[in-house]
């Protein structure tokens, strides 16, 4: 049992900051948006699927809705049509609500300067991780997700205030 | 089954409908007609429908911007249509040219249903209208875009890359959302 | 307008903005009378495979009509590519179908040989038909996984992208990418096959006909498939043909005409296949083609492994006037260095006339037409993919079903929205 046991000890009482509770369930069962626009979307289902199985970072399902994720992961190239539907769908998530840019196309326009794309999607919703690649390999999107966990542990109870407001 | 003896299409089309084809060009094995645009539902129910000939398949329908050049007597774009004989196993191209005042071809719906998403692509793309389609929208671009992309003078993009020597230059105007 | 039906308003509820007259002759009176019911399905949606939008008037649980609504995925690669050189703009051209970016390669890089002239050799074809063949199974095997997921099979997508996993191994063995591949470019393909790449087709070849029949297993008498499937969005030959329909789509309703077999390039003429043919056109017929054709790949592969050792020439055609010339003889020749250079720098030139190329992708008939200029840019590159064809019956091919069945009938078209939005 080791270091469980120890820390238990007599009482089976853990003491913890409420901070590192919240930030560890949080990351911990985290939901992400069934969003696919492109390429980036086969690999999104890639790393879902049996090789890789993203459930191992408690991102059991992907849900349908936007009210019940907290995540988006913005998975291909965001196009102007398309653009008022993502900014949508981010206004419809419930706080606290986070964005993973996915390949270059979401990060940066990618290969496509040109009339339909937008050059980034930090221009419609602000972004907390960026994964490069084109499309990034699942590896890197476990990675990018990995690094928004990091982000999120090292949140403070002053941040949640702000989302509060902001919901 | 007994199939008829394959026609060549120019000379069939002409021997049909001499005035509407005004010029035959062959390029690698491929053979281009090219019509009056007012006669094209006309050539293409014919290619259809004659014996020997049977083009019952419409592949694409494929609009060209010459800009800034011209082709023949000053027209500016160009229309393909590529056909398909399932019979015999072989491709046409009829193309007609049109002027840039006024793109207008007759539609080819009521020949091949097909055409349908094609010509609005055509229209939202370059914008050639086709005259009694059905139901002519912009398929591609959001409704309310200016301009047909893909005319050569409508401009590729404006935005300027970013790279390490001008990202601050760059980061300063660009429109980052907020919350 | 029909484009933007809703807007968010400030708590982010959808509101109702559209304009019911714009809809005028598109749906029927009785939805302008409320007496039927708009619905909006899409873009973003689990079971339109991407960003795919359908307008749907419903009378109860039937649909009257569908409206479908593409380009939310347009992405402007024709444009991109007029404003680059040849051997650049098959890198744009992956893009576009991403479940099956070597035909997209192919396609292109065809039409650039066509309008050039430029030979392609015998091995590289036979290595042309390996990457084809195989993107044909990658493109299948993702297509069951999503169809059979959106009809309620869940495992059967986690087979199937267990076996698309080693497909995507061995593209990045070929290219180093596992799904933008940019392998072929024209004249050839980008370098010869790497030495652990055959051991590991082989091996895939051994081992993955008995996977097919562990889907088939899963689904083909499984009566709840078959119910979902058999006799949902039948389409007559004639119908087929006259809304442009191709592919397995087209040869499900009994039409039998594969590109393949009707035009051969890269000498598919060559090899020994069965094109299957389906004799009612509903989903379950478009499934089983899809199965079939699995199976008729694996064919091909293990002749084109065959053929691969008697093949001549090299994985590139050494037309020096298209083609770069290998890194190592630029030490050696004076011409080499000004080939490298001349096409690095200007790219080569093609004549200013038009042809159009037509190959069969996994989704039906692939066309790029191709204008030149005379110069090192192309005046107009237009792709004809089959998906847009196929969304645009898609109306009709749904008229008078459940809206349950229109989830089956997008999945069987296969529609790919970079295909059709490109």
């Amino acid at each position: 049992m080791g270091v469980v046991s120890s820390k238990l000890g007599n009482l089976g009482v853990v003491t913890t900051t409420l901070e590192t509770a919240v930030n560890w369930g949080r990351t911990g069962a985290m939901w992400p948006l069934l969003f696919g626009l492109a390429c980036c979307a086969i690999e999104m289902m890639s790393t879902q699927a049996s090789n890789y199985d993203m459930s191992r970072f408690g991102m059991e399902l992907n849900r349908a809705s936007p009210r019940q994720s907290d995540l988006i992961i913005v998975a291909g190239r965001v196009t102007r049509k398309m653009a008022p539907v993502l900014r949508q769908l981010y206004d419809q998530m419930a706080s606290p609500k986070y964005v993973v840019s996915m390949g270059d196309c979401a990060s940066c326009g990618g290969v496509y300067n040109n009339y339909a794309i937008v050059q980034g999607v930090d221009e419609i919703i602000p972004v907390d991780v960026y994964v490069a690649g084109c499309p990034p390999r699942p590896e890197q999107l476990i990675h990018g997700i990995m690094t928004l966990h990091e982000k999120i542990k090292g949140e403070r109870i002053t941040d949640w205030m702000e989302f509060t407001q902001k919901a | 089954m007994n199939i008829p003896k394959a026609l060549d299409p120019a000379s069939a089309l002409k021997s049909l409908l001499g005035d509407a084809v005004l010029d035959v060009k062959t390029f690698r094995d491929e053979t281009t007609i090219v019509v009056e645009p007012l006669r094209i539902q006309a050539v293409l129910h014919t290619l259809r429908d004659t014996q020997g000939l049977v083009y019952n398949f419409l592949s694409d329908i494929s609009p060209v911007d010459y800009y800034p050049e011209t082709r023949y007597d000053g027209q500016r774009f160009g229309v393909s249509y590529h056909l398909y004989s399932m019979l015999y196993n072989r491709r046409l191209r009829v193309k007609v040219y049109l002027f840039e005042d006024d793109p207008t071809v007759p539609t080819v719906t009521e020949v091949f249903p097909g055409a349908n998403w094609l010509e609005r692509e055509a229209f939202d793309m370059m914008g050639i209208t086709f005259d009694g389609h059905p139901d002519l929208r912009r398929v591609l671009m959001p409704e309310d875009w200016n301009g047909h992309p893909h005319r050569r003078d409508y401009p590729l993009g404006y935005e300027t890359v970013m790279f390490s020597f001008n990202v601050e230059d760059i980061a300063k105007h660009k429109p980052f959302a907020k919350e | 307008m029909v484009m933007e039906l809703s807007r968010p308003s400030a708590d982010g509820m959808a509101e109702w903005q559209g304009d019911l007259d714009a809809l005028r002759g598109l749906v029927s009176d009785r939805a302008i009378t409320g007496e039927t019911m708009l619905l909006n399905l899409g873009p973003h949606h689990p079971s339109t495979h991407g960003v795919l939008r359908l307008l749907l008037e419903l009378d109860g649980e039937e649909i009257v009509t569908c409206l479908p609504d593409v380009g939310f995925l347009h992405t402007g690669i024709e444009k991109n590519i007029e404003a680059k050189q040849y051997e650049k703009g098959v890198t744009l051209t992956d893009r576009m179908d991403y479940l099956a970016p070597m035909s997209n390669n192919a396609v292109f890089c065809m039409a650039v040989e066509k309008l050039g002239g430029i030979d392609v050799p015998e091995r590289a074809q036979v290595i042309r038909i390996i990457c084809l063949e195989l993107t044909r199974l990658n493109s299948h095997l993702v297509w069951l996984g999503t169809h059979a997921l959106d009809l309620g099979a869940m495992s059967v997508f986690l087979y199937a992208f267990r076996e698309r996993e080693v497909i995507l191994d061995m593209f990045e063995m070929l290219s180093g990418q596992r799904m933008m591949t940019s392998y072929m470019r024209p004249g050839g393909v980008w370098r010869d096959l790497p030495p652990d790449f055959l051991p590991a087709l082989e091996k895939f070849l051994g081992y993955f006909p008995q996977k097919v029949d562990e889907y088939e297993l899963l689904l083909t008498n499984n009566p709840i498939w078959r119910d979902r499937t058999q006799g949902i969005g039948v389409v007559e030959p004639e119908d087929a043909l006259a809304w442009g329909l191709t592919g397995p789509c087209l040869r499900a309703s009994g039409i039998n005409w594969d590109i393949r077999k009707a035009e051969p390039y890269m000498s598919y003429e060559n090899y020994e296949f069965n094109v299957p043919l389906g004799e009612h056109g509903d989903v379950y017929d478009r499934y089983i083609i899809r199965m079939h054709e699995m199976r008729e790949s694996t064919r091909i592969l293990k002749q084109a492994i065959k053929r691969l050792g008697a093949a001549k020439g090299s994985f590139r055609s050494d037309n020096r006037k298209f083609v770069p010339p290998p890194r190592a003889e630029l030490g050696r020749s004076m011409e080499a260095v000004i080939h490298h250079f001349k096409l690095w720098t200007e790219g080569f030139s093609l004549p200013d006339e038009e042809v159009y190329m037509a190959i069969e992708s996994p989704r039906g008939e692939i066309g790029c037409y191709l204008h030149g200029t005379g110069g090192p840019k192309p005046r107009r590159v237009r792709f004809k993919t089959p998906s847009f064809m196929h969304i645009s019956a898609l109306g009709k091919m749904s008229q008078g079903h459940m809206i349950a069945d229109l989830v089956a009938i997008v999945g069987s078209i296969d529609c790919v929205l970079g295909d059709s939005d490109r």
